[in-house]
């Protein structure tokens, strides 16, 4: 039994990848609460998909893929905020045109005859082969998002809360949304380096949703949510490591397995807290 | 004479170019309640958001001695959002607090005793989302305790509210009124307008303003509220119909 849970860590690669899975859960879970509050996932799935030829890019020109990451979602994310303004479509409408637009750029580039092989992974992630500097620029930005969300919480607490008198509180509902923007295109490029730019928005949108079930406050829900994050990341890889799965795919799959259990726990709670009313009226 | 808490003089105030309210001129003192009633859209909420700085006269001046501080509708806020009434009433901490700071241990004791002032230091714990609209309210005017602000400003805070819970916040306002505050009441509530100190009516501009009992007559209300003002069988007296929400 014990080697069940000692033999994968005894490999270099898996305790890589914990590390990595770790970052990502960690900013991803935290950060992920107030995507959720702020109602910013579709940002964030918008965000991790354009920011694809950007990290083709890199990889054709073998750098760090952050490195390419981090001009990629900066013109993607500028893309989005013009295309956005355009009169008379409608703003989703216009972040779907660029979304399509940038990641067609990008399978284009990837799938080009010159490219090398392997590039596969921009798009699922490769959680098991970060370099040291793809862990330590995840390491540096994950800890910038943790950091600033600490100094953050209070203003971002009191937008969330009421946007409409949270400027009198000296809390501004433009800049609050914009650090959460920002913060979020640093998160979406640590979690596209491990899991890819179809499987980030998992590490960001499903723990949150799911400490959500189980909290009551802000606070506890960025901490149960990071916790949970980190258990279906390590869950995710050992899966991967004993079954021979792709490891982002893994870790995918348990953050969704998780929400539903919670779900039907937090159902099955409900229904029952509901019915032991009457009883205990009676 | 003491000086008043907000005085405005022919101001005019909108969104546009052209003022959503104009010809506004009153003052608030300490100790005062006074009663705003307009109709929705008639400019309430400009006024308030003026005697609160965020938003700008376009003519006329507006001075605010001290601190001005928002109570909005309990509806506006989130009420599914995870937040307790004591984190809700620290919120008041922040305009005095530099961006990066937190709320320090001494805004907390701040908070917990304005909760306790307003009368629900015991619900301090609960989601701020499950508690009464009359306990939401008060934790809202806690809020205000903590900015530490001389002129509340309460957007009609007994909307919603059961006789008991409107009747306690009635109590609770004269009070807070008392110690050395001034009191901006919205409201559509025309007879409780008449048991403050003094109103303002207001329909894109300044109908009037004054003592209830002097200036609260039917030509006044008619012209406040247009058509919407129905005699009271029985009575000399008018009333508004209910103002339709949503």
């Amino acid at each position: 039994m014990i080697d069940f849970v000692t033999d994968p860590l005894s490999q270099e690669f898996i305790r890589r990848a914990l590390l990595e899975i770790g970052l990502i859960s960690l900013a991803g879970g935290a950060l992920g609460c107030w995507v959720v509050f702020y109602g910013v996932s579709y940002a964030a799935e918008s965000l991790s998909h354009a920011l694809f030829p950007g990290l083709v890019i890199a990889a054709l020109a073998g750098l760090p893929i952050l490195v390419g990451g981090i001009p990629g979602i900066a013109v993607a994310a500028l893309a989005i905020a013009l295309v956005g303004r355009t009169p008379g479509i409608g703003r989703d409408t216009a972040v779907a045109v660029v979304v399509t637009g940038f990641f067609g750029l990008g399978a284009l580039l990837a799938l080009s005859p010159n490219s090398p092989p392997g590039i596969q992974s921009l798009l699922f992630g490769d959680i098991l082969a970060p370099s040291n500097s793809d862990l330590w620029i995840s390491a540096i930005l994950a800890l910038g998002v943790i950091i600033s969300l600490v100094v953050l919480h209070w203003r971002l607490l009191a937008v969330a809360f009421d946007r409409t008198t949270a400027g009198s509180l000296g809390a501004s509902p433009t800049i609050a949304d914009i650090a959460v923007l920002i913060l979020l295109a640093a998160a979406v490029l640590v979690a596209a380096q491990g899991l890819g730019t179809l499987l980030a928005v998992a590490a960001l949108v499903g723990p949150a949703a799911t400490a959500r079930l189980f909290t009551h406050r802000v606070l506890s829900m960025m901490i149960a949510a990071s916790a949970f994050g980190v258990c279906a990341g390590v869950a995710g890889i050992y899966i991967s490591y004993y079954a021979g799965a792709a490891a982002g795919a893994s870790i995918a799959g348990c953050i969704v397995a998780g929400y539903l259990i919670a779900l039907i726990a937090s159902g099955v709670r409900s229904l029952l807290e509901r019915t032991a009313i009457p009883a205990e009226a009676t | 004479m003491a000086e008043a808490l907000a005085r405005t003089h022919d101001l005019a105030a909108g969104y546009g170019r052209t003022p959503a309210i104009e010809g506004i001129t009153f003052e608030v003192d300490t100790g005062q309640r006074i009663a705003l009633l307009g109709p929705n859209g008639g400019g309430k909420t400009t006024l308030l958001r003026v005697l609160l700085g965020e938003l700008r006269s376009m003519r006329g001046t507006v001075e605010v001695r001290g601190r001005a501080a928002t109570v909005p509708q309990t509806e506006r806020s989130r009420l599914d959002f995870p937040v307790s009434a004591l984190e809700v009433a620290l919120m008041g901490a922040l305009p005095r607090l530099p961006w990066w700071r937190r709320p320090t241990h001494a805004d907390r004791e701040a908070a917990l005793a304005a909760l306790d002032r307003v009368g629900v230091a015991d619900r301090a714990h609960d989601t701020f989302g499950d508690l009464s609209g009359g306990q939401r309210q008060r934790v809202l005017i806690a809020r205000g305790l903590v900015q530490d602000a001389q002129l509340l400003l309460l957007d009609e805070p007994f909307s919603g509210l059961d006789m008991t819970a409107a009747r306690g916040l009635e109590a609770l306002i004269g009070e807070l009124a008392s110690e050395e505050r001034g009191i901006l009441i919205a409201t559509h509530d025309l007879s409780q307008a008449r048991r403050w100190d003094a109103v303002l009516c207001l329909n894109k501009r300044q109908i009037a303003f004054g003592e209830p009992d002097q200036i609260l007559d039917r030509e006044v209300l008619e012209e406040t509220y247009a058509g919407a003002i129905v005699e009271i069988p029985g009575s000399d007296r008018v009333g508004v119909l209910p103002a339709h929400h949503h």
